[in-house]
């Protein structure tokens, strides 16, 4: 079946067959051809609307207003479908938007579905994308969508709701009695509503969850994540054909380098820091979630599991050596309860492994703030995480005062940490500390602050010449820092250059 | 019970004893196999041991009982862990296509340890746990228990003391085995309520509506608060703790002057419990600081990330702790109260009591010798009677009622399975230009398949399977 974009034809328009729906679950791929510019733009611009998605995502609480309303103007203005009903705009256009939102699924999912953590990202975005439009339709719309996907959940009758009526009030919110009875409830096994289960936000009873209408869209996503989840592994097996062609492959490489932008895995400054500046660095140019773990390691010389990850990435990432690190680690614990022999037992195989020398030999790189934040949450004994999202505030306030900080700055960041915009709170504290009124970049990422700290306090010009230059290799085999964004095809390479550059500026504005 | 005192040195004479005579193996080697029902589950799971001198071996796999006994009576290892079933025998995992070996199934677990509420704890700190701080793990088991049972419909839940500070939890139930990573997340999140570490105050906070979950678990710590938090620790009776205590109370209360007259503990609960009522009938918001202070003080700590990886490797029932000497025992939830962790039997002791002799066994040699069994039989009886006489003998029976109940629901699954295999025809799936091309296809979609299709029941799995 090939459709060529025939929009002339004003009886039977094949785009209205195809696309008469505003949203879909991708579970066809599209049948056409289409020329490589479109190919590019369309996953381009689809990249950017994701890279907005994820950004929304830590700075809002999803689903307020201001969110809803930045994701809308985005959608707009990459000309996308952001409208459930085609009827109100010109025919075709919206029908063309959903052409593109499917095209453009399509071709990131070559792009996204090589490794565990590409995957991951991308089934993150498209999902809250999903979840954004799902919940722009109104209820019947929704209970259509169901229909027309075959996604009938078995609805519980009026004496099991009945009998079950106080607690089913009790656990989802917003449900009242009178609710209960007019609203249907659906009986899905736990697993089906495991974003629900998760956050408790629903009876649970022999192993099924009781789901009133208003929450069905939980399960929804589970679904689309699920058949995302599969589709993904399916199509890494099939990238071998798609890469051995020689138009696509550069620009589906540099599709999914671009997304994590600069990572901090490759060394740039290895040796140059020395043991002893350390103590007086923490002070200086780390952030406070290092600061903190830096000090906890000082006064107790150990830290948990979580809290060497983090911290030992993070000096891997300002350039520390395996050496160094193992050094470092070692002269600390020794002055607790660890002996030496113990350590190297224990302790010294995963300051190896970190570094990429042991077991899958994987180069692991240092955590950005969005995994710090969002990920391994500490527990009693932790001190690992961010401070601005894991301390209680007024434990915050105390440290603050502490490490010097103004009492108006303090209030600040305070206001910041309670509207959920924990970077931004750590970009202030990182304002505050180097006495700057704006410091002119955008936080995601702890070696980050660090080499902007030492840029401000003169670490100087070689730190900024290493920072332009975008690489990733999580991977740590053969290619180390692959080397596929260098090398294009004579023929696009001028336009994709063009197009990279315009790529990069856009994540740094982010 | 007297534990005969233990000496960590006397391992290396005590394991090949434990090994060769007392260690259940039958009843091991039934609950791995799981009534046979999957091919090659015990053959793909992975065991793991540390030996002497601290040394440590993984991906450990035998493929009969017989070869698991005597590996490990020539290993004599003084910790065993058990890991997840693979899709591939573990011992032969170098030689598998890198990227194919992988985690299957394994059971849910939990982890419970008294480390984690030390900052609740008075009497004791640490690797240390008496009498008093005991209760905290019988709560967190009936909290627990009931939830699993109840809420998330499992039936084959089995606890077991980890020899030293803690308890442990089995959940075998076949659903549970299958469980995905993000599954397995979830319930452990669903499970938790003691958030934050050194940093965070307030550990626990309670938002409306209180969720029939939440409800049921107060419902226990009630039931042992007095006794526990009131008298054991002495919560409201020293400063320091009743200061703690009171960290956790908003700050706009009416009662301080009142406290700090009141010397008796527990009437000076009541005054925070009837303000936090006062509270609750006025404000808004719910203001539940009284269930706060009592979850933060009694509620269970899981270690979430013993729960959420299917590849996980846990302490195994049966094993030796060789700091303490004793063994990990299933604990029989049915007389939960009176278990006492200090009454546990060590090796030490029940290598002692296999030497007693007790009465009629003379009788019982003579009729050995007469009777014409081959040697394998007559092994295997003395090894039952070995047992029997020692104190492990009530936690192996307790464990063999434990595998008779699974045994039901395996008879079960073997009829439906080759009910089906006579009738068998591929079944389609969503994507028809899927081929087979490796095994890896199969593992990816089977386990999807547990996701999108398990409200059809277990059908679809077994098959598409091939092992």
């Amino acid at each position: 079946m090939q459709l060529g974009g025939r929009r002339k034809k004003n009886s039977i328009n094949p785009l209205s067959e195809l696309y008469g729906q505003h949203l879909q679950f991708y579970g066809q791929p599209p049948l056409e051809n289409i020329s490589l510019s479109e190919f590019e733009t369309f996953a381009v611009e689809r990249l950017k609307l994701l890279k907005t998605v994820e950004n929304l995502g830590v700075s809002h609480v999803k689903l307020t207003e201001q969110y809803r309303n930045k994701l809308e103007s985005q959608l707009r203005t990459l000309n996308f479908p952001y409208r459930p009903d085609a009827k109100s705009q010109s025919g075709s256009t919206e029908y063309e938007k959903r052409r593109k939102d499917h095209i453009s699924h399509f071709i990131l999912r070559l792009a996204y579905c090589q490794t565990e953590d590409l995957r991951r990202w991308f089934i993150q975005q498209e999902v809250d994308l999903f979840r954004f439009r799902f919940n722009v339709l109104v209820p019947e719309q929704q209970l259509d969508f169901l229909h027309k996907n075959n996604l009938r959940y078995d609805t519980i009758s009026s004496e099991e709701k009945l009998k079950l009526k106080d607690q089913l009030i009790n656990s989802s919110f917003g449900v009242s009695g009178v609710k209960v009875m007019e609203h249907e409830f659906y009986k899905v096994p736990f697993q089906d509503a495991l974003d629900l289960v998760r956050l408790r936000k629903v009876y649970l009873k022999q192993g099924y969850a009781y789901i009133p209408h208003q929450d069905i869209v939980t399960i929804v996503l589970n679904d689309f994540r699920t058949r995302l989840s599969k589709a993904l592994a399916l199509t890494a097996r099939s990238l071998p054909a798609v890469h051995s062609d020689e138009r696509l492959q550069p620009l589906l490489n540099h599709l999914s380098h671009a997304y994590v932008g600069q990572d901090y895995s490759i060394q740039k400054n290895v040796g140059k820091i020395s043991l002893d500046q350390i103590d007086s660095l923490s002070g200086k140019s780390f952030p406070l979630c290092m600061r903190q773990l830096h000090q906890s390691l000082r006064e107790n010389h150990h830290l948990r599991h979580g809290g060497r990850m983090q911290y030992g990435l993070f000096l891997k990432g300002i350039g520390l050596s395996l050496e160094q690190a193992l050094q470092f680690w070692k002269m600390e614990f020794i002055r607790g309860k660890v002996d030496a022999d113990k350590f190297d037992k224990a302790y010294a195989y995963s300051i190896r492994h970190m570094f990429g020398k042991e077991g899958k030999r994987t180069d692991y790189t240092p955590y950005s703030c969005m995994k710090v934040i969002l990920s391994n949450p500490p527990s009693q004994g932790d001190h690992h995480g961010c401070p601005f999202r894991h301390s209680d505030p007024e434990l915050l306030k105390q440290k603050l005062q502490v490490y010097k900080v103004s009492p108006s700055g303090i209030n600040q960041i305070l206001e910041l940490v309670k509207g959920m915009h924990y970077q931004l709170a750590c970009q202030k504290y990182f304002e505050l500390t180097h006495n700057i009124e704006d410091s002119s970049f955008s936080l995601n990422h702890p070696n980050q602050y660090f080499l902007e700290s030492q840029k401000l306090l003169g670490g100087g010009k070689d730190i900024k010449r290493e920072m332009d230059a975008p690489q990733r290799s999580q991977e740590n085999s053969a290619s180390k820092g692959s080397t596929a964004t260098q090398e294009v095809a004579a023929n696009t390479s001028q336009h994709l250059a063009e197009m990279t550059e315009d790529l990069d500026s856009f994540f740094q504005d982010a | 019970m007297p534990s005969s005192d233990y000496d960590p040195a006397s391992l290396p004479d005590l394991l090949p004893l434990y090994y060769r005579r007392l260690f259940p193996f039958s009843q091991y080697y039934r609950w791995l196999s799981y009534g046979g029902v999957q091919k090659n589950y015990f053959q793909n799971r992975e065991f793991s041991f540390t030996l002497k001198d601290d040394i440590y071996v993984r991906y450990q796999s035998f493929s009969t009982q017989n070869e698991l006994e005597k590996e490990m009576q020539k290993m004599n290892p003084y910790k065993i862990d058990v890991g997840a079933v693979y899709s591939h025998r573990p011992s032969q995992h170098n030689t598998v296509k890198s990227g194919t070996f992988q985690a299957l199934e394994k059971e849910l677990v939990f982890d419970i340890d008294m480390t984690d509420y030390d900052d609740v704890r008075s009497c004791c700190s640490a690797a240390d746990i008496c009498s008093k701080c005991w209760t905290l793990m019988t709560i967190a088991i009936r909290i627990l228990d009931r939830a699993l049972r109840d809420d998330f419909g499992f039936q084959h839940r089995l606890w077991v003391y980890s020899g030293r500070r803690g308890v442990h939890c089995w959940v075998c139930d076949e659903a549970a085995r299958k469980l995905s990573v993000a599954a397995r997340s979830a319930v452990t999140e669903y499970l938790s309520l003691v958030k934050g570490g050194d940093e965070t105050v307030k550990k626990v906070v309670l938002t409306e509506p209180i969720h029939p979950f939440i409800s049921n678990s107060l419902d226990v710590v009630k039931g042992y608060f007095t006794q526990y938090a009131l008298d054991d620790q002495d919560l409201m009776g020293s400063k320091e703790s009743v200061e703690k205590v009171l960290a956790l109370v908003p700050e706009d209360i009416l009662f301080l002057q009142e406290f700090e007259k009141e010397k008796k503990p527990e009437k000076r609960w009541n005054l925070i419990v009837t303000e936090a009522k006062r509270k609750q009938s006025t404000a808004k918001k719910g203001q539940y600081f009284e269930k706060e202070i009592m979850l933060q003080y009694c509620y269970p700590r899981l270690d979430a990330n013993v729960s959420k990886g299917v590849n996980h490797l846990l302490k195994s029932p049966f094993s030796v702790h060789p700091k303490t000497g004793r063994i990990s025992v299933p604990i029989d939830v049915s007389e939960l109260d009176k278990f006492d962790p200090f009454s546990v039997p060590t090796i030490s002791l029940i290598c002692e009591e296999l030497d007693r002799p007790r009465p009629g066994e003379e009788k019982e040699k003579l009729e050995d010798g007469k009777e014409k069994e081959d040697e394998k039989d007559a092994i295997e009886k003395r090894k039952i009677r070995d047992y029997k006489r020692t104190s492990l003998a009530k936690y192996i029976k307790y464990f063999d009622q434990f595998l008779d109940g699974m045994a039901r629901s395996w008879k079960g699954e073997r009829l439906r399975k080759s009910d089906k295999a006579k009738q068998m025809k591929p079944v389609p799936l969503n994507n028809p230009e899927v081929e087979i091309v490796a095994e890896a296809d199969i593992i990816v979609r089977r386990r999807s398949e547990v996701l999108s299709h398990s409200h059809l029941g277990y059908n679809v799995l077994s098959c598409n399977y091939a092992w």
